[in-house]
């Protein structure tokens, strides 16, 4: 493992029968940054943010997570209560379909303060007031604090879902196309509101995305993925300007210029 | 009442007997935890105490004294009809007698009156499962059991309090059982919760249909949930039993004309009872009885 990384992983494979998901695929995530992986649909961006996050058991290979006092755990050795633990507290994953990770049946204020329950707050006050600063933050009118999900538009319940992940304040998140299925200009401000959110907390996150516009503006480094192969990785502006790959290449240059 | 022939002593199998034991013997080393067992077929409807009716028969010794109450009633149907199912299958002495009784089986009540370390009371239990509203799949509630994770239920009572101000349970109220496991106490009123902490009988539940056997085992700690500035509260219906004058005993309201009359009754006929023959008297109580 490289020094001073949140995450690392060395040589993933993973494969569905004869379908190659991962293959020998490595990757390293420092403090405070983000990445992005990209590629076509059935690439294995998906795939490899679930064995990232330990939700997915690779067939060989290894994952590393630093943990605040800086020793390493093998994600995947972990015993399942302390990686549930970590799923609860240090790490954050956001969900393409916001209705997977929101209980659709209770408030905004419930899904907020969910995971501050789960780690043992216990004053109703105190997790409210929460709730609402993080409605404000992620620009819901905190008003709605008492309203259920099914009530907020698709890009309310994104930031609701974002929301919800960011109140314990996680080192690390996982998105997994969180501006899929959004109209173009709801996009463009939750993506906005993702930088700034990022950046202000200094949140580490891994990004899959197909969308290169969404990883150029989101993310510092970039893996360009290819039947389950990392083509190329690198600095964002320096993959997507100057691609040495002749799939990244086809990938930038079929990509619409406004 | 004398026996009838052909049965085992208390209707189960010897077999089963042991069986439902050994799962009463996990359920008291791990307080709160639900055990699984081969719950049988009981010559009742499910619903009506199968899982009370099993582990009292695989309790009952000759020398015990049963006492069934319903509602905390001992005159309802249900109540009468398992008491007398086990003076007959097992030719053990009955009593409505909340002191004299050794064991006592209950549908969604504990006696007003203390128990003491030589009673064992056995709760009929519906749906053991306390998260089986927030979370639909068994396998993920097992998880969240042996993980400790019960978040999920602070996310109900928080619901409950936005939207009612207060936390709107009136029975059922979910516990902390041994500071470890969430548990059902069975669809008593959160009026009785507080009862069943440091208790010093032995209190045993059994859910037939969902084939469940947990426990508390005596001076065991039972807490219900809360929130620190919204405290676990009990509640009861604001008026004095109308035949004894209790005005600390949980209370049914019955409708007794068509012009809005009530009564309002200890649910518990035999605190009522050993009240009024103390000598108490309520403002409904009839003129008669109160002459006498």
């Amino acid at each position: 493992m490289s020094e001073g990384t949140l995450l690392s992983a060395r040589g993933l494979n993973l494969s569905f029968g004869a379908i190659p998901a991962l293959v020998e695929v490595d990757a390293d995530l420092w403090p405070g940054e983000m990445l992005a992986i990209v590629g076509e649909s059935g690439s294995g961006k998906t795939t490899l943010l679930n064995v990232l996050s330990g939700k997915l058991r690779p067939q060989s290979g290894v994952v590393w997570y630093r943990d605040p006092q800086g020793a390493l755990h093998d994600v995947h050795a972990m015993p399942a209560p302390s990686l549930r633990a970590l799923h609860r507290s240090d790490w954050g994953f956001v969900h393409q379909n916001p209705r997977e990770n929101l209980r659709m049946a209770v408030t905004a204020g419930g899904n907020v303060g969910e995971r501050l329950m789960a780690q043992g707050s216990r004053h109703y006050g105190d997790i409210r007031a929460a709730a609402i600063d993080w409605l404000a933050q992620v620009e819901i009118d905190p008003a709605r604090v008492d309203d259920l999900p099914r009530t907020f538009s698709g890009g309310m319940l994104q930031r609701l879902q974002i929301a919800r992940t960011l109140v314990t304040h996680p080192r690390l998140v996982f998105m997994d196309e969180p501006t899929g299925g959004l109209d173009v200009s709801v996009q463009a401000r939750l993506l906005d509101l993702i930088r700034s959110l990022v950046r202000r907390l200094g949140i580490a996150a891994v990004l899959v995305t197909h969308d290169l516009s969404v990883a150029r503006l989101l993310a510092e480094r970039i893996m360009v993925m290819q039947r389950g192969v990392v083509v190329e990785a690198g600095l964002t502006d320096q993959v997507l300007d100057d691609p040495r790959h002749p799939y990244t290449q086809l990938l930038v240059s079929s990509v619409l210029q406004a | 009442m004398s026996t009838v022939e052909g049965y085992n002593f208390a209707y189960l199998d010897e077999q089963t007997k042991r069986m439902i034991r050994r799962a009463l013997l996990k359920a008291v080393a791990i307080p709160g935890h639900q055990i699984p067992f081969g719950s049988r077929e009981m010559p009742l409807p499910y619903g009506w105490g199968t899982g009370g009716i099993q582990v009292t028969a695989a309790i009952l010794g000759p020398e015990d004294t049963l006492k069934v109450i319903d509602q905390g009633a001992d005159d309802t149907t249900n109540a009468v009809s398992i008491r007398r199912f086990f003076a007959r299958t097992a030719g053990v002495a009955t009593t409505t007698d909340t002191e004299a009784a050794t064991v006592i089986q209950t549908r969604h009540r504990i006696p007003e009156k203390k128990l003491r370390e030589d009673q064992i009371i056995v709760y009929q239990v519906p749906q053991p499962e306390p998260l089986s509203r927030l979370e639909p799949s068994r396998a993920e509630t097992r998880r969240m059991h042996a993980l400790a994770e019960y978040g999920l239920m602070h996310v109900k009572l928080y619901e409950d309090i936005t939207r009612f101000g207060h936390i709107a349970i009136s029975y059922d109220y979910p516990v902390m059982v041994n500071g470890r496991h969430l548990m059902a106490p069975s669809p008593i009123p959160a009026f009785d919760n507080p009862k069943m902490d440091m208790m010093p009988a032995l209190q045993l539940f059994g859910a037939g249909r969902e084939k469940r056997i947990y426990a508390i085992p005596p001076y065991t700690s039972v807490k219900s949930l809360d929130f620190d500035d919204h405290p676990f509260r009990t509640t009861r219906a604001p008026h004095a039993c109308g035949l004894c004058g209790a005005d600390d005993s949980y209370l049914d309201e019955v409708v007794t004309d068509d012009k809005g009359g009530r009564l309002y009754v200890c649910s518990d006929t035999d605190h009522c009872e050993t009240r009024r023959a103390a000598g108490h008297t309520g403002s409904e109580t009839p003129v008669a009885e109160a002459a006498q």
